[in-house]
């Protein structure tokens, strides 16, 4: 750094520093790699080196014994940021030879008039991720799970391309317009819910997230009754079912009727 | 001598400048978040309003008072013109630019990711490269402070290098080193994720890198207020340096230990080993060290200033002290809050005591008491006595001076010490709204009020030394002295080359680095399965 001449390695300004320096670090060494790990009543290591490797963060093998497998089928849904995005013409026509089954409940211009969800313009990732589980068992519904059950991965893909296609339409069931619930905008903070717009647009959106407006807030008030109950559990990481738990009735009519009400949102989100 | 007085004008102005403006968002914030206030329905303005503060008080402010005090030292301490005065330009252009392409993303809410970062959170790419700009802005003042100490040492061989001189090169360098961390956190990492090129990022690998930099750079923030204290205030108040050799010890140590510390911001993190935390806590106590050195100095050199203006008997010389001098105001109240800042400080380096307050509003409190607190107080007392020698104006009004660093201490203390408080009763940091009407939080709705009070108080403060400084640029011209610093009492005629020079203490703080930091980044960077899925910011998933 200087242009004098650098210092020798026996100049004692060196020895003692760097001896310093060395010590310390030494004995803290010894102290949090070695005596520590060692002493402590609940430590796991069983002699000095797997003491050191712990207190290293190596790694431990994992455990030899066979996870425990849930008493329920578990979504084998994998989402992504960018999935099914641009999907091609083929894709879509496809998809629409393949909805005419769908529409007697689901409407034949993906809305619909029996409490069934809207599909119309719906993200191409919530349907197809809805479709995988419905046909895996990991969400199950009367109706629903026998059509998925013998659709392949390519029309699962079709089908959500075309319903992402659709214009987003206004529902055939608005409500008066009610006041924007609390629960709604800011969620409950000490219960641990964010606000829904924090996932299902208005604030943010995150992949799996359906946006909700204009569906049936029959539909809305029964998912998240299922949710709470424990009875549909094919959110990812429990997010839903976590939310909906902490919710009071009132909360839910509430939501249910809020997002009933909204006009659709009229971003394109999935154009191909 | 300061010739270049437009270059060094234009660093505090600057600085001062985007201060002013992440004062008011801090305000802000403090106040939509506290009970006088109704829950902000966007959470998101409020991230994205706390990413700026950070952003410009972390990375843009304090390293432009650095970059403009340290050409200041240069000139005037090394009585030499500034080498490399086009490349300065160049610098502060860098750091000029690059605040500006960092924010612009961030204002607009493409990089709502707070200025810590927080991968997988990935914002727009310009943000990052933004940030980078302003590290290499600020790296071409770190290479013109070692080209001119260079040059100095070459015309005066074997003379003791200025202690401001000494100091600042000192600063420079473990800026230089310790903003590599977050550098190749954002290079390698954080930047090819932002422009698309990788959607999997490894987020323990990069709260390593991280923590490599956020607790180091605050002893660079802190570097040009130890100048101040050894250098500006004993001068000020007619008294001397109390010993050449405490400065300069207390500044390579700074050197040494202030970089391999920082997994103590990982404490709670399950990735990195408990004997790696256990050493990076042992150095962290180590900080002491140059602490308490620089505390007994600067009140030994103190005690010589008053009791050379007749202060007699054990505490006669504190009463003799000229305390409407702003420069002795503001470096008292500095050391009040740096002596209550480092007791917090104690808490969080200890692995026990950091689970208690870990991700509470204990931290931040513990941060803004030292940061806006002991340091940028004094950046204050560092403007107001360089302003005069820059502007060619006098400052002549003492007593709006010292109201405005009376206003800041006190709006300091009534920020932090409730935010201290609340954050021993539990109160998480990083939310944009609490429910105080809730049992567990209603205990803490007084002191949050109280603490937004206090930001409006800093604010007001704030505004009244920008309104001091513009005022003294508009003032009648002057022909200052010129510019000097404190001598220590007993000059040294020769001091020894390790304490003239600093590749035994570069060479130390590299080492320690490698020992310190080596292994746990090795394993993560090795270990598969680190990788975890991006989550852009704004982007419609």
């Amino acid at each position: 750094m200087s242009p004098e001449t650098p210092l020798s390695p026996r100049d004692p300004w060196v020895v003692r520093s760097v001896g310093a320096v060395a010590a310390i670090f030494a004995v803290s060494a010894i102290l949090g790699f070695m005596v520590f790990p060692l002493i402590q009543p609940r430590g796991q290591a069983s002699d000095l080196w797997d003491a050191i490797c712990s207190a290293a963060g190596v790694v431990r093998a994992p455990s030899s014994e066979k996870p425990i497998e849930p008493g329920f089928k578990v979504s084998s849904a994998v989402m992504t940021s960018d999935m099914l995005r641009g999907a091609d013409t083929g894709s879509i026509g496809r998809g629409a030879t393949l909805a005419h089954q769908c529409a007697i409940c689901h409407g034949p211009t993906g809305v619909s008039r029996a409490d069934s969800p809207n599909l119309a313009g719906q993200y191409p990732a919530v349907i197809y991720k809805e479709l995988k589980d419905f046909q895996s068992g990991a969400r199950v519904n009367a109706i629903m799970s026998p059509f998925a059950l013998h659709l392949s991965d390519r029309d699962m893909v079709d089908l959500a391309s075309y319903y992402a296609y659709l214009p987003r339409l206004p529902a055939y069931h608005p409500v008066a317009a009610v006041p924007l619930p609390r629960i709604v905008i800011d969620g409950a903070p000490l219960r641990n819910i964010a606000p829904c717009g924090a996932c299902h647009g208005a604030l943010d959106n995150k992949v799996g997230s359906p946006w909700l407006e204009g569906q049936s807030a029959v539909y809305i008030k029964s998912q998240l009754e299922a949710f709470a109950s424990g009875e549909r559990r094919n959110d990812i990481s429990e997010q839903m079912r976590n939310v909906a738990r902490r919710m009071t009735p009132e909360e839910i009519a509430e939501a249910a009727q809020y997002y009933a009400s909204q006009p659709t949102p009229d971003i394109r989100s999935a154009s191909p | 001598m300061l010739n270049s007085r437009r270059l060094i004008l234009a660093h505090f102005w600057l600085a001062f400048l985007v201060f002013g403006v992440a004062l008011a968002l801090g305000a802000w914030q403090m106040f939509v978040r506290s009970p006088l206030h109704p829950w902000i329905s966007d959470p998101e303005l409020y991230y994205r309003s706390l990413t700026a503060h950070g952003t410009i008080m972390g990375y843009v402010f304090p390293t432009l008072i650095a970059m403009g005090f340290g050409y200041a030292i240069s000139e005037s301490s090394l009585a030499q013109p500034l080498i490399g005065k086009r490349w300065a330009w160049t610098g502060f252009g860098l750091v000029l630019i690059g605040a500006v392409t960092a924010i612009a993303p961030v204002a607009l809410g493409r990089a709502s990711v707070l200025y810590t970062f927080y991968p997988p959170l990935i914002g727009n790419a310009f943000y990052y490269i933004g940030v980078v700009m302003v590290v290499v802005g600020s790296w071409v003042w770190v290479a013109l402070m070692s080209v001119n100490l260079r040059a100095w040492k070459k015309a005066n061989p074997g003379r003791p290098v200025p202690l401001p001189m000494f100091a600042n090169v000192a600063g420079s360098y473990l800026w230089a080193w310790t903003a590599l961390g977050a550098a190749l956190e954002l290079l390698f990492q954080i930047i090819p994720v932002a422009l698309g090129l990788t959607s999997m990022i490894n987020v323990g690998l990069a709260r390593v890198f991280f923590s490599w930099t956020l607790h180091a750079i605050v002893y660079f923030w802190l570097i040009p207020t130890y100048i101040a204290y050894y250098t500006i205030l004993p001068r000020a108040i007619g008294g001397r340096i109390y010993s050449d050799a405490m400065m300069r010890l207390a500044f390579i140590t700074f050197l040494v230990v202030a970089m391999p510390i920082g997994i103590h911001h990982t404490f709670e993190d399950p990735q990195v080993g408990a004997g790696f935390k256990f050493v990076h806590s042992t150095f962290t106590a180590l900080v002491a060290l140059p602490t308490l050195i620089t505390v007994f100095t600067i009140c030994a050199s103190v005690e010589i200033a008053g009791r050379l203006r007749g202060g007699r008997g054990l505490l006669g010389w504190l009463a003799a002290l000229p305390w409407s001098n702003p420069i002795m105001l503001a470096s008292a109240f500095s050391f009040v809050m740096l002596g209550f800042g480092g007791a917090g400080g104690l808490i969080n380096m200890s692995y026990q005591l950091n689970a208690t307050v870990h991700n509470t509003q204990f931290v931040t409190g513990h941060f803004h008491l030292i940061f806006p607190g002991a340091i940028v107080i004094m950046y204050f007392a560092i403007a107001y006595d360089l302003w005069p020698h820059l502007t060619g104006r006098a400052l002549t009004d003492l007593g709006l001076m010292r109201a405005q660093l009376w206003l800041w201490f006190v709006g300091i203390i009534v920020t932090t010490f409730p935010w201290h408080w609340v954050g021993l009763l539990g109160m998480p940091r990083r939310m944009a709204y609490f429910d105080y009407s809730a049992p567990a939080l209603s205990p803490d709705a007084f002191w949050v009020a109280l603490s937004a009070i206090g930001g409006f108080i800093l604010l007001g403060s704030g505004a009244l030394f920008l309104f001091v400084l513009i005022r003294g640029q508009r003032a009648k011209p002057v022909t200052p002295d010129p510019y000097r610093f404190a001598t220590a009492i007993h000059p040294p005629a020769a001091v020894p080359a390790a304490l003239n020079g600093f590749g035994l203490w570069v060479a130390l703080m590299i080492g320690l680095t490698v020992t310190n930091y080596g292994y746990p980044i090795v394993q993560l960077a090795l270990r598969p399965g680190g990788a975890v899925p991006a989550v852009y910011i704004g982007a419609q998933r």
